[in-house]
């Protein structure tokens, strides 16, 4: 699903921040991506989505190399791909609900067919009374949660969470992992980045890469 | 995939919420667009507008002196200037293309001077020159060069007057004027559009977060363009309509004054430069089409610039 083979990044002129990271991701599969912070756990979660691009290494993300896809194939291959940003990444001026049918809004599709869906969800991730708020409104786990919510409405192949539980108290994060472990046992693959121990600890089978120096450790 | 439990009905939305625009739709410089929008087209339209009735006017001043001509029998000493007169209109008589050949009495040509050398002038000692207007038959062909020629022949001191030259400068001068309308019209377009750039560039850098969503939940290009051209489109129409709606209403009001002005001398000038200011359904059509066309040209440009700026940012 994904592949990284001698992969590495660095700003400009700058000294490589990620070097060498050679690691698969499979399909159905669970991990924690983890380090310290400012270790590059986004910077990686980026890589992987495609918003940024390798200074070297090759990078193969659903069969297709990253450095040969055109804009629309970058598009396609996104679609594929949920993610839940550290900072959210909320529109503002939309509400809660609107927020998370974004997704399903720009394929173009009518609003009609994916309402029933969106609420649905909503409801779950425990947001069914704030449908008609807007995000400067809500909670940070609100917010959190319908950044999540944004991010399973696709129903992806993947999903990439950064630091998904950072800002909902003990319940609620469990609550979350449940929801990704769900959506793993349904097929998703799952990368989680977080530097929550416990998290991780609820989840014993899941993989762990763990980032630091620039480099990827893998514990199997 | 993941079974999630049901929702209850009583929470499903009153409207549709996705008809609302992803490009914030009120902002400061949004306002600010539409108003300069507005100016430009108010602008632009009475730039057209002018242009339009000159272009009218230009045709029935054409159309006017075109169908006359005059014969002018200047005064020679010894010689008959009413005979002169009489013999001038027999020998127009004789051409066929002509409907009418009226000679102008003394008095009447005296009166011709009256806006020159003002009323109650005694013209008695003044060698005027007598004139005899004819009118061209449009169904039949006129034969000019021998009317001339027949002129010359039966009298010395007749010329023969087709306003040529006047008609020539008329055109001239119409051509100019309305060249030169067509070039303003030309630069507040740009000027327009340069706004337009501007503000397209604007609200992209103030939307960065925007786009930068859109794009990682999945939308093309093409997706995030329409939406900014959507968003420019009722800034444009918005703009566009006030700016055509006031310069319709200026040309209605113009063309109500001049109604009440046409009896003055002034008004008499200005009805002969411009017409009546009578734009017409033609000029307000004219006016309704240039603002839906502004409206269309700011939604057009604003997606082409958003295509290559998120062409630049890949």
């Amino acid at each position: 699903m994904v592949r990284f083979e001698n992969v590495g990044l660095r700003y400009g002129m700058g000294a490589e921040i990620l070097r060498d990271l050679s690691f698969d991701i499979a399909p159905q599969s669970f991990q924690f991506l983890t380090g310290p912070s400012g270790a590059g756990k986004t910077t990686l979660l980026r890589l992987i989505l495609l918003a940024l691009r390798p200074t070297r290494g090759l990078i193969t993300l659903f069969g297709e190399d990253s450095a040969a896809l055109d804009k629309s194939a970058v598009t396609r291959l996104r679609r594929k791909v949920g993610v839940v940003f550290q900072d959210f990444r909320l529109l503002d001026h939309l509400t809660t609900y609107q927020n998370v049918a974004l997704p399903l809004r720009v394929l173009g599709k009518d609003e009609t067919s994916y309402r029933a869906e969106v609420l649905e969800l909503m409801d779950w991730v425990g947001l069914g009374e704030r449908l008609h708020a807007y995000p400067p409104v809500l909670s940070g786990g609100e917010k959190q949660r319908a950044a999540i919510a944004r991010a399973l409405i696709m129903r992806p192949e993947l999903l990439l969470a950064d630091e998904p539980t950072g800002n909902v108290d003990p319940v609620m994060a469990r609550r979350l992992l449940r929801l990704f472990q769900e959506l793993h046992k349904s097929g998703t693959s799952v990368v989680i980045a977080t530097h929550d121990l416990n998290l991780m600890d609820q989840f014993d089978g899941a993989r762990r890469l763990v980032l630091g120096d620039g480099r990827l450790h893998i514990y199997d | 995939m993941v079974s999630f439990p049901m929702r209850r009905d009583d929470a499903a939305p009153e409207e549709n919420w996705a008809t609302t625009p992803l490009v914030p739709a009120s902002s400061v410089a949004g306002a600010a667009l539409a108003v300069v929008i507005a100016i430009m087209t108010f602008l632009a339209a009475l730039t057209a507008g002018f242009a339009l009735l000159l272009t009218q006017a230009s045709h029935e001043w054409r159309g006017q002196v075109g169908v006359e001509m005059t014969i002018q029998i200047m005064p020679r000493p010894g010689r008959d200037l009413d005979a002169d007169s009489r013999k001038a209109v027999e020998v127009a008589a004789n051409f066929a293309g002509l409907s009418d050949a009226r000679p102008l009495s003394k008095a009447q040509s005296e009166e011709l001077l009256a806006p020159w050398l003002g009323a109650g002038v005694d013209l008695g000692q003044l060698p005027v020159p007598r004139l005899i207007t004819l009118r061209r038959d449009d169904t039949k062909p006129l034969d000019e060069i021998g009317l001339r020629s027949a002129l010359d022949a039966a009298l010395p001191n007749a010329n023969l007057d087709n306003h040529a030259v006047w008609m020539q400068r008329l055109t001239s001068m119409a051509d100019v004027v309305v060249a030169s309308a067509l070039g303003v019209f030309a630069l507040v377009l740009t000027a327009m559009g340069l706004a337009v750039g501007f503000a397209t560039r604007g609200a992209m850098a103030g939307a960065k977060e925007i786009i930068q969503a859109l794009h990682y939940v999945g939308a093309a290009d093409s997706f995030i363009a329409a939406e900014f051209q959507r968003h420019f489109l009722r800034l444009g129409l918005r703009g566009g309509l006030v700016g055509g709606c006031a310069a319709t209403s200026l040309f209605l009001a113009l063309g109500a004054m001049s109604r009440h002005w046409i009896t003055s001398a002034g008004g008499e000038q200005a009805e002969a430069m411009f017409g009546a200011f009578a734009l017409g359904w033609n000029g307000i059509a004219a006016i309704a089409a240039l603002s839906l066309g502004v409206a269309a040209l700011t939604a057009l440009m604003s997606r082409i610039i958003v295509l290559r700026s998120l062409r630049r940012l890949d």
